[in-house]
């Protein structure tokens, strides 16, 4: 069956306290070159059938509209898997 | 004969037998909604509780957004019927775009949970009509996510155009933005806060006063405020 995968990330310039209490974390374990994370969300969407222009549209549009908040979240990628 | 509030019950609602306790200590009838229901059984005004509706998968409040009651809700709403919002209740109506902006995780990354002073900035609601604007009051807040947050062209709209009904006292205890504690719609019968008004409701059962240890009711205006408004027929 094929899949197709919507990325969320919340906006860049909210604060992730999730991402931020996580960097906290790694910057805690020492020797890092890494300086920030943020967390976001991968949705898989199954689909019956054939992955159709149309198809990728519905994804597209349920992505905006009710997978992500567009007040706090963009939606960074909606592909086939 | 007595004002009806209609309590909607979510799954993962916590506070909606607090609400109906809360609707009837201020001299109200107390109707339990049901979440997938299309009956809003002819209620006055309606009551979205707090809690943890669908275990706050997906975002605070989005899934129960969609419920079938919510459809029946919204267009209530938009013709002018009182909703009030408490914490999860806010959480829906801001995912039911009845109220703008959004609330997330709060920025120290705990639950809160503390009694919490306010401001009533906004006096002419369904929900405050009972407060002077300038009322401080103590209410119980409980929160992970209440951080209110919009752009800033919205913020200025709400504060220019006086939607802004409560600011947090004190302290601001979520990172909202310009210590936002809740909001009107333009129409004053969409109330959305994030502390809860139905535990300051019965003395014994609320916040320490200055008199006495748990004696807070400020919550019950909340529900007078609507009530009274009701059976002036407004």
């Amino acid at each position: 069956m094929p899949t197709i995968v919507v990325e969320v990330m919340p906006k860049p310039e909210l604060l992730d306290p999730a991402g931020k209490a996580t960097a906290g974390a790694i910057a805690k374990q020492g020797d890092s070159p890494f300086t920030g994370v943020r967390i976001g969300k991968r949705f898989e969407l199954t689909v019956e059938g054939e992955v159709t222009d149309a198809v990728l549209a519905q994804a597209q549009k349920l992505a905006e509209e009710f997978l992500s908040n567009q007040v706090i979240e963009d939606v960074v990628a909606v592909k086939v898997a | 004969m007595a004002t009806r509030i209609g309590v909607v019950t979510f799954p993962g609602s916590l506070d909606d037998r607090d609400a109906q306790r809360a609707v009837r200590l201020a001299g109200g009838e107390a109707v339990a909604l049901w979440h997938g229901d299309h009956d809003l059984q002819g209620v006055d005004a309606i009551v979205l509780p707090g809690g943890f509706s669908y275990g706050d998968y997906l975002r605070c409040g989005a899934i129960a957004a969609t419920s079938p009651i919510m459809a029946e809700v919204i267009d209530a709403a938009n013709k002018g019927l009182p909703v009030l919002g408490i914490c999860n209740g806010f959480q829906i109506l801001v995912e039911s775009q009845l109220l703008p902006g959004g609330l997330i995780r709060n920025d120290h990354g705990d639950f809160v949970c503390r009694d919490q002073r306010l401001r009533v900035e906004n006096a002419s609601t369904a929900w405050t009509s009972a407060f002077e604007a300038g009322d401080e009051i103590t209410i119980p807040l409980k929160n992970g996510e209440g951080g209110y947050i919009a752009t800033d062209d919205t913020l200025d709209r709400l504060e220019g155009e006086g939607l802004v009904a409560f600011r947090y006292l004190d302290v601001n205890p979520n990172g909202s933005l310009r210590d936002i504690a809740g909001l009107t719609n333009e129409r004053g019968n969409v109330v959305g806060l994030m502390p809860h008004p139905e535990h300051a409701t019965e003395a014994g059962f609320g916040p320490d006063t200055a008199d006495a240890m748990r004696s807070g009711v400020d919550g019950l205006k909340f529900f007078t405020s609507v009530i009274e408004r009701t059976l002036a027929g407004v």
